[in-house]
C-alpha cells in the first residue's frame, strides 16, 4: 500500500550529499544551475537518429561525481528508476520505424532501434545531470539561484517551505498509512472510500499545522511578506572559468562528431 | 504522465518553458496581492501533503489496480488558481529534481499539462460552475468526476502534442493519441471520485475551511467570458495545427499495419514516410549527421557506403565511453589524495 | 511607570461554536516574575496564551502589556515585546537554515544587515547553539530545535518570554539543558506545562486554571500544598514532592515496593521550600 518509501529515505540523503564541502560544491549555485541546463538543451537538441556524438557528453556527470565526491551505485540506482517511462514510449519507435538504417555484417538495423537507444542515452544524460546538479548544491541554494536569475520571489519562497516540510508530512503521511495497514488483517487493499477519509485526516492535520506555523510567524511580526537575509554572492573568476570551457565543450561536442572522427582514426575510414 | 526530457526537443521544451514561467509570474504577482497571507505556510505544506498523499496507493475497485491521488484539482479547490498552480508547479519541480520524474527541460510542459488545466479550466469553468454555493455530496462527486476528466484528458492531449512535434519518438500521432485519452479518461474519472471523496470528508469536518474559496470568483476581475472565448480560440489554432499534421500523414495506423504485413501498399506509404521523417528531421537537427535519404534504393547504397563509417562511429563511442570513465576515476583518485592531505 | 506589566482584565473567549474558552481571567504579573500556569487539558491555558500575543481576539476584556493595550495599532510592538515560544518547534523553524529562522524576527522588524548579523550570533550564542547556525531544520535533535526555536524569539530582544508546555518531547538531558537555560534568564517568563516538577523549579509563582476560571493564583508551595485544589483542578504534586515525608505525610509508598520516584536529592528538603 505504501510506495516510494524507499525512495524516500533516498531524497534524505540527496540532502545531505548537498552539505559536502568540495570544490564543485562551493562553485556558486547559478553557474551550475546554468551549465547544466546548457548540457540538457544541447543533449536534447541532437537528433533522434544520433548515438555517438551524444556520448562524450557522460564526461560532464563523470567528472562532477568524481569531483565531487558522489557514491556512484546510488546515482546509478536513482537513474534507473528514471528510464522505464522513456523506455516505454521509446519501445514504440521500432515498431512503426522500420526503415533499414544500418548494417552490422548481414544483420539489418532499424532506426527504430536506433532511436529508442538515443532515447535510452538521452534519458540516462539528462537524468543524471538533474540529479547530480542537486547532489552538488542543495535545493535552497537551487532555489536562491533561481531567485537570483529573476524567478519571482513569492515562488521562491513556496518552492522553500514546501521542501522544508516535505519530509515532516511524509512521515505523517507514511505513520498513518502504518497504523491503519496494522489494522488489517489479510491482504485487503485500501478501498477508495477508506483512502477518502484516511487522506482527510492528513489533510486536516496538515491544515492545522499550516495554521499553527502562521501562528509562530505572526508571532515574529511577519506581515505579508517574506523577506530574504542577505547572502554573499561570489560569482567570480573560478564560476566564469567553469561555465565557459563546459559550454565551449558542449558546443564542440555538439557540432562535431568526436566519436566519429576517434573511431575513424582507427578503422581508416573517415567521412 | 510526464513528459520526458528524453522525449523532447529544444524548440518545444523551451517554448513550453516560456508558457510555464510567464503563468508563474502572473500567479505570483496575483498571490502577492491577496491579502489572505495564510496563504504563504498553507501553499508549502499542502504541496508537501501532495507528496504524502501519493505515497499512499489505494485499490480501484473493479481493477484491482493501484491508483494514487494527482492532486491538481484538489488542490485547485482548496486554494484557488493561482495559488494552486504555483503550489502544482513546485511539488512538479522538486519531482524534477530529486526523482528525475520528468526533466528539467521538459518541466515546462509538465507545469503546464499538469497546472493550467485543472486550475484555470477545470476548476473555474466545471466544478465551481456546478457546485455553486451548494456543496451537496452528489453535486461534489459529479462535477468533480467531470472536472478531473476534462483536466486529464487535455493534459494528455498535451503530452501526445509534445511528444509528437519534438519528433524524438516515432509515435505517430493518432496512435499515440488513441493510447494516451482513453487511459487518461479512466484516470480521470478515479481522481475526480477519490478528490470528491476528500473534499466531502472536509466539508463536513471543517466547512470554513473550503467556504473562503466558495466564494471567491476564481479568476478574479478576469471576466469568464473573455476566457472561454480565448479558450475558443485557442482550440481552433489547435484543431488547424493538428488537421494540417494529420493530413500530412493520413495514414498512420494504416500504414503501420501494412508494413507489418507486407502488403503492397508499402512503397508509396514508405516514400510518404520518408518524407515526414526528413521533415521533422530538418525542424529538429541543428546538424544532421546521419541525413535520411530520399528514396530507398539510395539508402541501401548510402547504408553501405557508411557501414564504415558507422562502425567507426560505434568504435569511438565505445572509446569515448572508455575515455570518460577512466577521467572520472583519476579525478576521483585525485580528488580524495587530495583530502587525506587536507 | 507600568514597566513592561502584563495585566489581564476580565478576559473572556467564546469560539465561534459557542464553547467557553475563557470565563473570567484576571491577572497582573510584574517585571521579571517568573509565572507559571497550570491546568488539565482544555482549562484555558493556550488559549490564555494566544490572547497575549494578539493572536486572538478577546469576546470580552483587556490586555494591557507594559504601555501599550492590546490593540490593532499596538500589535507590532507587542509582537516584539511578548517572544512566543510554542509546544512543537516544527512548526515554528519554517525557513531553510537556522541562522534564517533567527533572523526572520529581525528582519520584519526593518533592521540592518549588521544588526540582524549581530542579533542572530548573539541568540544563538544564548542558547549555546552557534555551531547549528547554516543546519537546515529537519537535521536537528528534538532539543536543538526546542534551543533554536528559543533562539527565534530572543533575537527580537522581547521583554517577556511565553512558552507553551517548553518540556514537551524532550529527553532528560535536554529538559535539564532547558531548566538551566530559562532559570539563566532575565525576562518576565510565563510558562505553561504539565512537567509540575519544571514548574516547581523554575516559578516563584503559578496561576491555576479551570474551565476557563482562575482557581487559584499564589507562590508555587504554596499552590502544591493545597490537595484539594489540586484534585478538584484534575492535577497532582510534582513527583519530587510526593515521595517527601514532609510535604506528602501518609503518602508515602509503601516499604515492600520500590518507590517510583527516586529519592529526590541527596540533601533532605531543598526543594525550595522551608518547614
Amino acid at each position: 500500500m505504501l510506495s516510494i518509501d524507499g525512495s524516500f529515505l533516498d531524497f534524505k540523503q540527496l540532502d545531505l550529499l548537498a552539505l559536502r564541502q568540495t570544490p564543485v560544491h562551493r562553485l556558486d549555485p547559478r553557474a551550475k544551475v546554468l551549465t547544466t541546463l546548457c548540457f540538457i538543451v544541447c543533449v536534447v537538441s541532437f537528433d533522434r537518429y544520433q548515438i555517438s556524438a551524444m556520448l562524450p557528453f557522460m564526461i560532464y556527470p563523470a567528472v562532477l561525481m568524481a569531483v565531487g565526491d558522489l557514491p556512484f551505485g546510488y546515482i546509478l540506482r536513482k537513474i534507473i528508476i528514471v528510464i522505464p517511462f522513456a523506455l516505454l514510449i521509446g519501445l514504440f519507435n521500432p515498431v512503426f520505424d522500420r526503415q533499414v538504417l544500418m548494417q552490422i555484417g548481414s544483420l539489418d538495423i532499424w532506426g527504430g532501434w536506433i532511436s529508442c537507444f538515443s532515447i535510452l542515452i538521452r534519458a540516462i544524460l539528462t537524468a543524471s545531470a538533474a540529479i547530480i546538479l542537486v547532489a552538488i548544491t542543495g535545493f535552497p541554494a537551487i532555489c536562491e539561484a533561481l531567485e537570483k536569475l529573476k524567478m519571482p520571489q513569492t515562488f521562491a519562497v513556496q518552492l522553500l517551505f514546501l521542501y522544508r516540510y516535505i519530509f515532516v508530512l511524509t512521515d505523517e503521511g507514511v505513520r498513518t498509512a502504518r497504523a491503519r495497514q496494522l489494522r488489517t488483517f489479510g491482504n485487503r487493499g485500501l478501498g477508495i472510500r477508506h483512502f477518502g477519509s484516511l487522506v482527510g485526516h492528513l489533510l486536516l492535520r496538515t491544515w492545522e499545522r499550516a495554521e499553527r506555523i502562521h501562528m509562530a510567524m505572526l508571532a515574529r511580526g511577519f506581515t505579508g511578506e517574506v523577506h530574504s537575509s542577505r547572502r554573499p554572492s561570489h560569482f567570480g573568476r573560478t564560476e566564469v572559468l567553469f561555465m565557459a570551457g563546459w559550454i565551449t565543450l558542449f558546443i564542440l561536442l555538439r557540432l562535431f562528431n568526436a566519436p566519429q572522427f576517434l573511431g575513424g582514426l582507427f578503422t581508416g575510414t573517415m567521412p | 504522465m510526464h513528459m520526458a526530457d528524453a522525449l523532447v526537443s529544444p524548440a518545444v521544451g523551451g517554448a513550453f518553458w516560456a508558457a510555464a514561467t510567464g503563468t508563474i509570474a502572473y500567479c505570483s504577482a496575483r498571490v502577492r496581492k491577496d491579502l489572505d497571507d495564510r496563504k504563504v505556510p498553507l501553499m508549502g505544506v499542502l504541496g508537501a501533503f501532495v507528496f504524502a498523499a501519493q505515497m499512499i496507493n489505494f485499490t480501484i475497485p473493479a481493477t484491482g489496480s493501484s491508483g494514487h491521488l494527482g492532486g491538481g484539482l484538489l488542490l485547485a479547490i482548496l486554494l484557488g488558481p493561482s495559488a494552486a498552480y504555483l503550489t502544482i508547479a513546485s511539488v512538479l519541480m522538486i519531482q524534477a529534481l530529486f526523482f528525475a520524474d520528468g526533466g528539467l527541460l521538459a518541466l515546462g510542459c509538465n507545469i503546464f499539462n499538469l497546472g493550467v488545466f485543472p486550475a484555470f479550466i477545470a476548476y473555474p469553468l466545471i466544478y465551481k460552475k456546478l457546485v455553486g454555493h451548494d456543496p451537496r455530496q452528489s453535486r461534489m462527486v459529479a462535477a468533480s468526476i467531470l472536472a478531473a476528466v476534462v483536466a486529464l484528458q487535455f493534459g494528455s492531449l498535451g503530452v501526445v502534442l509534445q511528444t509528437v512535434l519534438s519528433g524524438v519518438a516515432a509515435l505517430p500521432f493518432d496512435t499515440f493519441l488513441l493510447l494516451m485519452q482513453p487511459i487518461h479518461l479512466g484516470i480521470g474519472v478515479v481522481e475526480g471520485v477519490v478528490t470528491a471523496l476528500v473534499v466531502s470528508f472536509i466539508y463536513q469536518a471543517r466547512p470554513e475551511i473550503l467556504e473562503s474559496t466558495l466564494q471567491q470568483k476564481p479568476l478574479g476581475d478576469l471576466p469568464i467570458k473573455s476566457l472561454l472565448a480565448t479558450f475558443l480560440v485557442a482550440t481552433l489554432l489547435i484543431g488547424g495545427v493538428l488537421s494540417w499534421f494529420v493530413s500530412e500523414n493520413p495514414d498512420g495506423l494504416e500504414w503501420s499495419i501494412a508494413k507489418v504485413t507486407g502488403t503492397p501498399e508499402l512503397p508509396e506509404a514508405e516514400h510518404r514516410e520518408h518524407q515526414r521523417l526528413a521533415k521533422i528531421q530538418e525542424e529538429t537537427a541543428l546538424l544532421p549527421d546521419y541525413a535520411i535519404p530520399t528514396e530507398e534504393g539510395e539508402a541501401r547504397s548510402a547504408a553501405t557506403e557508411r557501414m564504415g563509417t558507422s562502425l567507426s562511429g560505434l568504435l569511438g563511442g565505445a572509446m569515448t565511453l572508455i575515455v570518460c570513465s577512466l577521467v572520472g576515476v583519476f579525478l576521483k583518485r585525485r580528488s580524495a589524495a587530495q583530502r587525506k592531505e587536507a | 511607570m507600568s514597566h513592561h506589566i502584563v495585566h489581564v482584565k476580565n478576559l473572556q473567549h467564546v469560539y465561534p461554536d459557542q464553547t467557553v474558552a475563557l470565563q473570567e481571567v484576571s491577572f497582573l504579573i510584574h517585571h521579571g516574575e517568573s509565572v507559571g500556569i497550570i491546568g488539565a487539558n482544555g482549562a484555558g491555558k493556550s488559549t490564555l496564551l494566544l490572547h497575549l500575543n494578539g493572536y486572538l481576539a478577546a469576546t470580552s476584556g483587556e490586555i494591557i502589556i507594559g504601555d501599550d493595550t492590546l490593540s490593532k495599532e499596538t500589535l507590532p510592538e507587542i509582537r516584539r515585546t511578548v517572544g512566543m515560544v510554542f509546544q512543537d518547534p516544527e512548526d515554528q523553524l519554517f525557513m531553510p537554515t537556522v541562522f534564517d529562522d533567527v533572523a526572520f524576527g529581525p528582519l520584519n522588524m526593518g533592521l540592518s544587515h549588521e544588526e540582524i548579523e549581530a542579533r542572530v550570533t548573539e541568540a544563538l550564542e544564548r542558547v549555546d547553539a552557534e555551531e547549528l547556525r547554516n543546519k537546515p531544520p529537519y537535521h536537528l535533535s528534538g532539543g536543538e530545535k526546542k534551543r533554536v526555536a528559543i533562539a527565534t524569539v530572543l533575537s527580537m530582544l522581547p521583554e517577556i518570554l511565553v512558552l507553551d508546555e517548553p518540556t514537551n518531547g524532550l529527553d532528560p538531558h535536554a529538559r535539564r539543558q532547558l531548566i538551566a537555560l530559562l532559570q539563566a534568564f532575565h525576562h518576565t517568563r510565563i510558562v505553561t506545562s504539565h512537567d509540575l516538577d519544571m514548574i516547581l523549579e523554575l516559578c516563584d509563582r503559578t496561576i491555576v486554571l479551570h474551565e476557563g476560571l482562575v482557581m487559584a493564583d499564589g507562590p508555587t508551595m504554596e499552590i502544591f500544598g493545597n490537595d484539594e485544589l489540586l484534585k478538584t483542578c484534575r492535577l497532582e504534586k510534582p513527583f519530587a514532592m510526593q515521595s517527601c515525608p514532609v510535604c506528602s505525610p501518609g503518602k508515602q509508598t509503601s516499604p515492600k515496593q520500590p518507590p517510583l520516584v527516586a529519592p529526590h536529592s541527596s540533601k533532605p528538603h531543598d526543594h525550595h521550600h522551608d518547614h
